[in-house]
């Protein structure tokens, strides 16, 4: 039911979806009954209370220092990531989905590198091309036959979801090297709490500020043993303040409570790691490492590297530290890779992807080309290589030039190649300068994983604040939301029936009052 | 297991305190020098300024002359000048960014809008009508983050380091105070207890808000001497000499029983040298001797010091990076 008492309220009386599936609302097939109450909170605020509340909200992300580093003229910047104060909320259903297809697709691939870093049978067995692996540029030849604790390369893990028009979650791109965007997940819900305690009561929304003792955990578990029986040393490897997501880096090691190291902190020495403290080496344990695989060390991968610990991989190697993410664990978040999810979900898990992949065509695959090649414009070509958004063709916004150019790219290395539908990604009502307006988002759920995987409720919503943009990423104007779980859709419901009661009593006399 | 300090982290949190503090000692020679500046002489009371830290080369590299508006530019907004407030607080807050994981919220946020709001400041807002109120603003805004600091720091290793650096640079600090007032007021250059020479002996007072302490246990009079000695060996005043390696000595024994930091031990002895230069000669015997030459040695005395905790806590005998 969509109209008076579906909770939409003079500040979005005026909003409209324009087709898309909506976060808020739903569709008129699908409405989106668990975020009624929400919708009517938001509904009675004043649109200028809205606007001071979120330009406070933002001085003090500013203020706080939540900010990443841009640069600009041989200058670094401190610039906030856009924080869009109306929240994107999901139901218990929606997110039991999705966390189940999250923790399916994470087994997979913890399968798939352990077997492509030991005995290669999906290889063997045809069900990837062995070039595609073997070839890839993120393999890393030093880790086979390295064993790791439970068998697992992906330790922390953040899967680009967007929902279709229909509202069905599909995966566009994992990320399983150096995922980043955690720590606003945690700092928006503490502003949410700040700024909107009204909105926020009584919803029953699934906390996030465990993941700091959900990842010390996993980082324990996955340290060997210690000699003297205490608790692992973790720390938290950075490349330093001049690295952008710096903040992140800072706040994950304060929530582990764990030391944040650069490289010039540590030492290998007899294959262990130590750091350097002021009382003497000290013994580290298990490493979170946000340095890149290139980077790590200079000994083993890029020599040019000043921002690792030299012999490190060796100590890693021998077992005599942990470290997450493991290394070449790029090679299971390729674009070309993330084609062959499903099948690989198949493989080795025996079941059908809980969260389907966007339509992907292969232009290794000669069909999958001449399909891409007839219908060029309405697809979009992304090279498996590239990440970030670079060399992406957008069919249907491309000049008659740019199809030709990606034609002939297409054709002179198909392999380099695939493409997708555009995907009409889901909106939200956010708020702009003149009101209150759809804007597209996308989700990037977390998880952690030693022995059993861990899904954090929710994830980063990113959002275009662009009008029409379709792209999030925070490099191209793109902002984020808080993101609601919900404990109960039960709750809600009941909740609002209450209400709805309790308004109607109001009305008239109650019973006590009679004579 | 007592909690770990990397040394990297030691050596950001003596120099965050080591720069905040610079940063409060320059405001409040500023502030005081423009009391100076308002008698009959004016503008000529901005050039010794120059001779604090030996700025005079420099400073002149990039300003024709040692007008008020060039000398307060080039102490407080000039970013390019390593002796400028400015440059003090973005270091200090370049060393707070990386101490982020271990210091508190409060203590990022405090000096993160502090280092903004001088950011913003321009020309006009330092000039002279204008520059008592900004001097005031600083003070104020390193106090108040010393005031955070010890409200909201954890008293572990790194709250010892914080100690260090401090007090090591006000005593530095303290000595270069005096030491430029002494230039100018060398008894040679005339007026020797005349109402100037006595006024600024006054205005030197304040400027390490030392006046009232001093009244207080000198009530009948005030010679260079008994100032200078104040400053150098009153054990009270929070700003002498004396004071602040009392609490160096003091820091540097914490650090080596209650965290076995074996290593303190070497510093511990430089302390003990520095203590007995301290003792040894009464303020009458220094200025004999010459106040200036003292005020050098202890300068060089501060000076090992600060190489021989470095040595002993954050390089591990390994040269320590030099970051530009």
């Amino acid at each position: 039911m969509i109209g008076p008492g579906s909770g939409v309220g003079h500040l979005l009386s005026a909003y409209q979806s324009n087709g898309f599936y909506d976060e808020l609302f739903g569709s008129a097939s699908n409405p989106a009954h668990h975020a009624e109450a929400v919708r009517r909170r938001l509904g009675s605020l004043e649109f200028a209370d809205l606007k001071r509340r979120a330009s406070d909200a933002e001085r003090e992300l500013y203020n706080l220092g939540i900010t990443f580093l841009v640069y600009s003229e041989a200058q670094a910047i401190d610039r906030i990531l856009p924080f869009d104060v109306i929240p994107r909320i999901i139901s218990a259903a929606e997110w039991a989905r999705v966390e189940a297809g999250v923790k399916q697709r994470i087994a997979a691939l913890n399968l798939f590198l352990n077997d492509v870093y030991h005995d290669q049978k999906i290889l063997r067995d045809g069900v990837i091309p062995a070039e595609l692996v073997l070839g890839n540029a993120n393999y890393r030849e030093q880790m086979v036959g390295v064993d790791l604790p439970h068998g697992t390369y992906i330790h922390i893990m953040g899967v680009d979801l967007v929902r279709d028009g229909e509202g069905t979650f599909r995966v566009l791109e994992d990320n399983g090297r150096v995922p980043s965007g955690v720590s606003y997940v945690v700092e928006n819900r503490h502003m949410m709490q700040r700024a909107f305690p009204d909105l926020m009561q009584d919803i029953g929304i699934r906390p996030v500020d465990n993941y700091g003792m959900k990842l010390l955990e996993a980082m324990c578990e996955i340290a060997g043993p210690t000699p003297s029986g205490t608790d692992p040393q973790v720390v938290l490897l950075s490349p330093g303040p001049y690295n952008s997501a710096y903040f992140e880096h800072i706040f994950l090691a304060r929530e582990m409570g764990v030391p944040l190291v650069e490289g010039r902190d540590l030492v290998v020495q007899d294959d262990r790691v130590y750091m350097k403290t002021t009382g003497g080496l000290a013994r580290v344990d298990s490493i979170y490492r946000r340095v890149g695989d290139d980077f790590l060390d200079p000994l083993a991968f890029n020599p040019e590297s000043q921002l690792g610990v030299p012999g490190i991989f060796e100590a890693y190697r021998k077992g005599n530290v942990a470290l997450a993410n493991a290394i070449g664990t790029g090679v299971a978040d390729d674009k070309a890779v993330y084609a062959y999810v499903p099948r690989m979900i198949k493989y080795y898990l025996g079941e059908d992807a809980i969260l389907p992949n966007v339509e992907t065509h292969i232009c290794r695959e000669p069909e999958a080309l001449q399909y891409t090649l007839d219908n060029l414009d309405k697809l979009v070509v992304k090279p498996v290589g590239e990440a970030g958004g670079y060399g992406i063709t957008i069919g249907p916004r491309a000049s008659k030039a740019e199809l030709e150019a990606c034609r002939a790219s297409l054709l002179a290395d198909p392999a380099n190649y695939i493409s997708q539908p555009m995907v009409p990604l889901s909106v939200c009502p956010t708020l702009v300068e003149e009101g209150i307006e759809p804007r597209h988002v996308d989700l990037r759920p977390f998880a952690i994983t030693a022995k059993d995987t861990w899904v954090l409720p929710g994830g980063l919503s990113r959002v275009a604040l662009k009008r029409g943009t379709l792209i999030v990423n925070s490099s191209q104007g793109g902002g984020s939301k808080d993101t609601w779980v919900l404990a109960d859709d039960t709750t809600l419901a009941r909740c609002a029936a209450e209400r709805q009661q309790a308004f109607l009593q109001s009305q008239s006399q109650s019973q006590s009052q009679l004579p | 297991m007592a909690a770990l300090l990397l040394s990297r982290y030691a050596e950001c949190i003596f120099w965050l305190a080591r720069y905040m503090e610079r940063a409060e000692n320059l405001a409040r020679i500023l502030d005081v020098n423009e009391t100076f500046a308002r008698d009959g002489q004016g503008a000529t009371h901005w050039r010794p300024i120059l001779q604090l830290n030996a700025d005079q080369e420099r400073f002149f590299q990039s300003y024709p002359a040692a007008t008020a508006e060039n000398v307060l530019n080039f102490y407080i907004l000039d970013g390019q000048n390593p002796t400028s407030i400015l440059f003090a607080v973005r270091a200090a807050r370049e060393n707070a960014r990386q101490l982020r994981p271990l210091i508190s919220t409060e203590m990022w946020a405090q000096l993160n809008v502090f280092y903004n709001r001088l950011l913003a400041l321009g020309p006009a807002d330092i000039s002279l009508p204008n520059l008592q109120r900004q001097c005031a603003f600083i003070k104020e805004a390193c106090q108040a983050h010393a005031g955070i600091t010890e409200g909201t720091f954890f008293r572990d290793q790194g709250w010892y380091f914080y100690q260090l650096g401090k007090y090591l640079e006000r005593a530095d600090q303290t000595t270069r105070l005096l030491d430029i007032k002494y230039h100018t007021l060398l008894p040679q250059s005339g007026g020797v207890g005349s109402p100037i020479d006595l006024s600024q002996w006054n205005a030197l007072l304040r400027s390490a808000a030392g006046y009232h302490a001093f009244r207080r246990i000198n009530p009948r009079g005030m010679t260079p001497a008994t100032v200078a000695g104040f400053l150098l060996f009153n054990r009270s005043f929070p700003r002498s000499v004396a004071l602040c390696t009392h609490e160096i000595q003091q820091v540097l024994s914490g650090l080596t029983s209650k965290y076995r930091l074996r290593r303190g031990n070497l510093v511990l002895e430089k302390v003990d040298e520095l203590q007995d230069l301290l003792a040894s000669q009464s303020i009458e015997t220094v200025i004999n001797h010459g106040l200036h030459e003292y005020l050098d040695g202890l300068q060089v005395c501060f000076g090992t010091l600060s190489d021989g905790i470095s040595r002993a806590f954050f390089g591990f005998d390994q040269p320590v990076a030099v970051t530009a």
